[in-house]
């Protein structure tokens, strides 16, 4: 039930949202709705309840092991966007704060789902949300980047659609009665048909992984992130990925049972990598600080679907490696919105020399970037270091050494664009800009403060959590 | 009824296929796709042989209403507010979509062999029919310039979705079917509205505009 009500509260807090009158104390509901979710997910972490194995729903360990990070960034991004909509108090903000509590409401349902049709759902109602975000700012190119997404996004979720129904009639032809929750499927085990399950992993890899950003999926991704607000690339990067994440992982616990485990984890080591490769080539030629980052979570999500095929180590250290993200990635979007807003411009050429002009931000933003590049004591560093012994412990040695390889030309291309927009004389346009932005402790806080949990995090990584992520680990894989 | 009926209204969807690869007019290609919703509307009321439940009636008006009315009069909408009647340049021309079409039926039929039945499915062609419309849904998102072609390509693209939902029609309870048509209806819906948003932006409809965005 309360579990439940980590679905409903949210959903709540959006039909408030629409039908509030005040344009000025609407955002509120933002940061209100967010402390209650919180709290009520951390009351679940400490007092998990227990979950029938046949339900639908259900705050499982996989959704202990992940959700309250979402939460997490979602009160964060809350925070922000109370000052951030009082920035654009010409723009009507109804739409924006109903939306952004729906997708809360959806982002718990998904993490949650046991059942293929239920995440399903779960993700087409995000993908849908998220639209009338995308274009708030009312630019063509907001547009631009709108249409992309839906095209994009649209096609991966209606492939990841005929994935499910693959798998639906996998199991139906093993003699299945119709039974989609995910515990059900795999109970069947070797009795599930091999030509459709091999069909519906190749489709649901596709379908979920263009929702993660896998490359050659990733197209969507810069265009997103470049255009859509801070807190919106902020919810993408570590909210929605990680739903298609653990979609990912339910379904690869399906094709385990099924004794496809070796043939799917050969698949993500693939795609893992080359999402790698194409992240890092891009990081060297990137000029616009805001798709740099898009494309850093390329390079993140390639890590993730890596760790996720080294069995259970590797599985545990991705979902740490899913909070470092969130939590990472979010203070970088936000101090990148600020960036934005200062200079007028999230191009490299125009926007240098940030350190006179927004001296805060730019702390948070070279932090950030360092922290992302996995550079101790960060908790990205900590477990991109448990994803590589993982890996050593496989006898994965070559991918250990393109990861590596990867991971230090991203950070030879993120460096260069984000020290150039740190130093510098900045341009007479980007000071007459800056003139009208204040770095007030509003747009500050919020993202230090997640810089702060990540750097926790990474310093002391509470036994509570490393035992939450290794109990979901051995609910996926049980025997691995 | 017989799987006669049923395998002469798949072969209705694929012929529909064709034709919408072939056309160059957005008018003739939208009433092909609504052409395509109604004959997919009608089923599953086929497919159940006699014993019709409220559950398939409700889908079947459902489908026909989305897919059949509702969406292509959206479409017309979008066409007419941007005065678009043609698509000019496709990336695929049109002969070139027909033969990879025609091509991609071949080996949708050839695919569905791979994969095995269950006995009460064995002689119905729902599976290369659903292949063949993904198929074509992608060549017409790949190949065609016009957002209002797109949005068709990938309305056909749901429609062999939709196809091989009708495989699972008994087994999955209800409410996963009902939220998944009301899905594909909000999303193709929501399609519809950001066409009318790009067009006041872009004016001519088309998206090889749509190129500032790049590396």
């Amino acid at each position: 039930m309360r579990s439940l009500l980590l679905i409903i509260l949210p959903l709540i807090g959006a039909a408030i949202a629409a039908m509030w009158p005040s344009n000025r104390t609407r955002p509120w509901l933002l940061p209100a709705t967010a402390l209650a979710h919180t709290a009520l997910t951390m009351w679940l972490f400490f007092r998990p309840p227990a979950v029938a194995g046949n339900a639908w729903v259900g705050f499982d360990a996989l959704a202990r092991a992940v959700l309250p990070t979402v939460s997490l960034l979602f009160l964060g991004c809350a925070a922000y966007a109370v000052p951030y909509l009082r920035i654009r108090e010409e723009r009507q903000n109804r739409v924006f704060v109903t939306m952004l509590l729906a997708i809360l409401g959806l982002l718990s349902a998904g993490h949650q789902a046991r059942q293929l049709g239920v995440l399903w759902i779960a993700t087409e109602g995000v993908t849908l949300a998220t639209v009338p975000l995308l274009h708030f700012n009312g630019t063509p190119r907001a547009f631009e980047a709108t249409w992309k997404y839906l095209l994009v996004g649209g096609t991966g979720i209606a492939l990841s659609l005929l994935g499910s129904f693959c798998l639906g009639y996998a199991s139906l032809y093993g003699g299945g009665r119709g039974d989609l929750t995910f515990v059900a499927l795999a109970a069947q085990g070797v009795n599930l048909s091999r030509p459709w399950v091999l069909a519906a992993w190749v489709l649901l890899l596709v379908g979920y992984g263009t929702k993660m950003g896998l490359a050659p999926m990733h197209t969507w991704k810069p265009d997103t992130y470049g255009e859509a607000p801070g807190i919106v690339g902020a919810l993408l990067a570590g909210g929605v990925t990680t739903v298609a994440f653990t979609a990912l992982l339910r379904v690869r616990s399906v094709l385990g049972a099924a004794g496809e485990g070796a043939m799917a984890d050969r698949t993500m080591v693939a795609i893992g990598l080359f999402s790698m490769l194409v992240a890092a080539t891009f990081l060297l030629g990137s000029r616009n600080f805001k798709r740099m980052l898009a494309y850093s979570s390329v390079e993140q999500m390639g890590i993730l679907i890596l760790g996720a095929a080294l069995g259970g180590a590797g599985v545990a250290a991705a979902l740490f490696h899913v909070w470092s993200n969130a939590l990472t990635k979010g203070s970088l979007f936000l101090s990148a919105g600020n960036l934005r807003r200062a200079a007028g411009s999230a191009l490299v050429e125009e926007a240098r020399g940030m350190c006179v002009l927004a001296p805060r931000s730019t702390g948070l933003f070279v932090t950030g970037m360092f922290a992302i590049t996995a550079l101790p004591p960060f908790a990205p560093f900590f477990s991109v270091l448990r994803v590589v012994r993982a890996a050593l412990t496989e006898g994965h040695h070559a991918a250990v050494a393109m990861l590596l390889g990867c991971m230090l030309f991203a950070f030879f291309g993120m460096t260069r664009v984000v020290l150039r927009v740190a130093e510098g004389r900045p341009k007479a346009a980007a000071r007459e800009n800056a003139r009208r932005f204040v770095e007030s402790a509003g747009v500050i806080w919020p993202p230090l403060t997640m810089l702060g949990v990540s750097l926790w995090l990474g310093l002391f990584t509470p036994a509570v959590l490393l035992n939450a992520w290794t109990a979901a680990a051995a609910q996926l894989f049980p025997g691995r | 009824m017989s799987n006669g009926t049923v395998n002469l209204l798949i072969g209705l969807v694929m012929g529909l296929n064709l034709i919408a690869l072939g056309s160059s007019r957005l008018p003739s290609l939208i009433r092909t796709i609504s052409a395509q919703g109604v004959t997919l509307g009608v089923m599953p009321l086929v497919l159940a042989k006699g014993n019709i439940e409220w559950g398939l009636v409700l889908v079947a008006l459902g489908t026909v209403a989305g897919k059949g009315l509702i969406i292509p009069a959206l479409l017309r909408k979008a066409t007419r507010a941007a005065a678009v009647e043609q698509e000019n340049e496709p990336y695929i021309g049109f002969v070139s979509s027909l033969l990879l079409g025609a091509g991609g039926t071949i080996a949708a039929v050839a695919l569905a062999g791979a994969l095995p039945l269950l006995p009460e499915h064995a002689g119905v062609l729902l599976v290369p029919g659903a292949i063949a419309s993904v198929l074509t849904g992608f060549i017409l998102l790949i190949g065609r310039t016009k957002a209002i072609s797109q949005v068709c390509g990938f309305l056909i693209l749901e429609n062999g979705i939709y196809l091989f939902g009708m495989l699972l029609i008994r087994s999955t309870p209800l409410m996963v079917e009902s939220g998944i048509l009301l899905d594909v209806t909000v999303g193709v819906f929501v399609i519809g509205i950001i066409v009318d948003r790009i067009q006041r932006a872009f004016d001519s409809l088309d998206t090889r505009n749509l190129t500032t965005l790049r590396e």
